[in-house]
């Protein structure tokens, strides 16, 4: 187990230099470099802003001199400093969003997979009937529900309409003066809408996958040996069919996580939330590009190593992809 | 793709298809959309650009069904219009995205070795970028025109493609028809594209019609947040970004240009799985793509 986890580590540092190549590459993508869009109207075009940035560059430099420079900071996680007044280092910048970001992804996949796997479940064992169309007609609506557009809508609905809810940023005004158990709660109910948000179109995809591979798993050779050995229901599509269904759901998460971070930009600029995604569009808009490339190379590897988590966890689980040493067949 | 399958085969899948309400229904949707664009100039009451100062943020009336927006221009014009957009980016960006795919798997597929190797690790890199993250990266940079929203979608979405196309070589490659073509001396581009290909098309196929919402989606996305297409050209996601700010007091701007994405996509989706269960049993490979969409 540990020689699959050491070699699925190993086979990620490509990878990861790949993330940091695609991201100097977009960087130096902009025709004529990316200093001819500080033109002398841009506030931000100082000289002293230029001379950074052909310096952080090495904009004098060959591109291959100018990526390996580069890498040689990153790999000390040095990205620069932004180009916004206040000049902090972008780690920094980064290192404030990011708690919130993974706060939420990882709340988001936790409820995903807890609502996902017993509707998934109860539509395969009760396929076709009023409750599994009902589901279907929700993952379809769901799989075509721009998020922007739902977190507006509900904006509207519980915020604006009913004024239950929070609607933008983490804390209320009067935060400071609140009781702690309150304060928990505000924090807590600020999060509400855009978790329910980013949830909702993860939700109809993945209740749909567990429904499939459960179908597919309850016609197996071994469900009927369990039911033939006179266990219970319960325990056929609790124990054993539910065990082996799940493992191609754990697949897709690992797939489906991008996506599931990209979706914080769109959550997090509607909902005013501080986190990577919100950085990311206010550091694109000021085209302060050492923050754009740090963010690009930050959630690429938080991606890469949520993806080795999931893949060492289906080693974990099935032994078929350690012993194999194949990666799973697609 | 007719002449490379038996007229059966294409008698049963379309059996197949009609039999499917909901199949069908999205079909029919799809075909009304594209209609709707491409009429848009006839049937839009409304000039989408015209001002009216007079009639700033009207709700819906007789004259203008869907209200007006913050400039007192006509919604349901501008929501006609902007279907143009969007399925002009979602044919031309899937195009491109499809191209790129078939290209690079079909050369994957078929030398296998160190070919495949490079570009599957390709793909597992693409991948390890979150899309929206990376579209941001690139519009940073460019600016951001129909066209390049066009490409760079399109440069960002080949990935499910190539693994499809991939995976359809593999093992094609093995099969009788193609060793038989090689061995009575066939170039490697005619074995390819007269033999192998048309043979891989119906998953490309499937992928291409689940592409087109996915892009469509993506393209509103950046045109909310004010990256995608700029005015004066409206779009779905731009006429949202507008009504965002005016949410309280005109829920219309909001509310139907949502509900246009939502139909769209859904009938494209509804469709595109039509046409998979009526492909199946040769398109086990094509869920992969389906949930790799997933996403977004």
């Amino acid at each position: 187990m540990l020689l699959f986890a050491l070699r699925r580590l190993l086979l990620s540092i490509p990878l990861l230099v790949g993330i940091t190549f695609v991201s100097f590459l977009v960087i130096s993508l902009a025709p004529g470099g990316p200093l001819d869009f500080l033109t002398p109207e841009d506030p931000n075009a100082s000289a002293e802003v230029k001379q950074r940035l052909i310096q952080e560059f090495g904009l004098d430099q060959p591109i291959y001199v100018q990526y390996g420079r580069w890498l040689g900071r990153v790999v000390r996680l040095d990205f620069g400093r932004t180009f916004l007044p206040d000049g902090k280092p972008v780690l920094t910048k980064i290192g404030e969003r990011l708690p919130i970001t993974l706060l939420m992804n990882v709340a988001e996949m936790l409820i995903i997979l807890g609502f996902a796997v017993p509707i998934g479940v109860l539509s395969a064992t009760r396929q076709y009937s009023l409750y599994d169309k009902v589901t279907t007609i929700f993952v379809f609506v769901g799989f075509a529900t721009p998020d922007f557009w739902l977190g507006l809508l509900l904006m509207f609905l519980f915020g604006v309409q009913l004024g239950w809810l929070p609607i933008s940023g983490l804390r209320s005004l009067n935060w400071e003066y609140l009781p702690l158990w309150q304060q928990q709660w505000d924090f807590v109910s600020h999060l509400i809408l855009p978790i329910a948000v980013a949830t909702f179109g993860g939700l109809a995809g993945f209740s749909r996958y567990m429904r499939q591979s459960m179908l597919e798993v309850i016609r197996q050779d071994y469900v009927q040996t369990a039911r033939a050995k006179g266990l219970s229901e319960r325990a056929v599509i609790g124990k054993h069919a539910l065990r082996n269904a799940l493992l191609p759901v754990m697949t897709i998460l690992g797939l489906s996580l991008p996506g599931l971070i990209g979706g914080s930009v769109i959550i997090e600029t509607i909902f005013a939330i501080p986190g990577m995604g919100q950085l990311m569009v206010q550091s694109v808009f000021s085209r302060d590009y050492p923050v754009v490339m740090g963010n690009l190379v930050i959630v690429a590897s938080l991606t890469l190593v949520a993806n080795l988590i999931a893949d060492i966890g289906y080693g974990l689980v099935d032994p078929r992809i350690r012993l194999g040493g194949r990666r799973r067949s697609r | 793709m007719p002449d490379k399958h038996s007229r059966g085969e294409v008698r049963q899948f379309w059996q197949t298809f009609s039999g499917n309400q909901l199949a069908v229904g999205g079909s029919v949707v799809v075909g009304a959309l594209v209609i709707l664009a491409v009429l848009a100039p006839l049937l839009a009451p409304w000039d989408p650009s015209r001002l009216d100062t007079t009639r700033i943020l009207a709700p819906p009336s007789n004259s203008h069904w869907l209200g007006t927006d913050q400039l007192g221009r006509d919604v349901l014009s501008r929501v006609l219009y902007g279907a143009r957009i969007s399925l002009a980016v979602g044919f031309v960006s899937v195009g491109i995205a499809t191209l790129i795919g078939v290209l690079l798997g079909s050369a994957a597929g078929y030398h296998g070795g160190m070919v495949d190797t490079v570009i599957m690790r390709l793909v597992d890199l693409m991948l390890v970028f979150p899309r929206f993250f990376l579209l941001l990266a690139v519009l940073a940079l460019l600016k951001p025109s129909i066209w390049t929203i066009m490409t760079i979608i399109g440069l960002t979405g080949w990935m499910g493609v190539a693994r499809l196309v991939r995976a359809e070589f593999l093992t094609l490659r093995e099969r009788e028809f193609v060793i038989w073509s090689e061995s009575i001396g066939a170039g490697t581009l005619r074995v390819v594209f007269r033999h192998i290909l048309p043979n891989a098309l119906a998953p490309v196929l499937v992928a291409m019609t689940l592409g087109i919402p996915a892009a469509i989606l993506t393209e509103s996305g950046l045109s909310f947040l004010g990256l995608g297409v700029q005015p004066p050209y409206a779009t779905w996601g731009n006429i949202l970004n507008d009504g965002k700010d005016v949410l309280e007091i005109a829920w219309w701007m909001t509310l139907y240009p949502g509900l246009a994405i939502l139909i769209t996509v859904l009938s494209y989706n509804l469709m595109g799985e039509g046409i998979r269960d009526a492909l199946d049993p040769r398109l086990r490979v094509a869920r992969v793509g389906r949930i790799i969409r997933l996403g977004r």
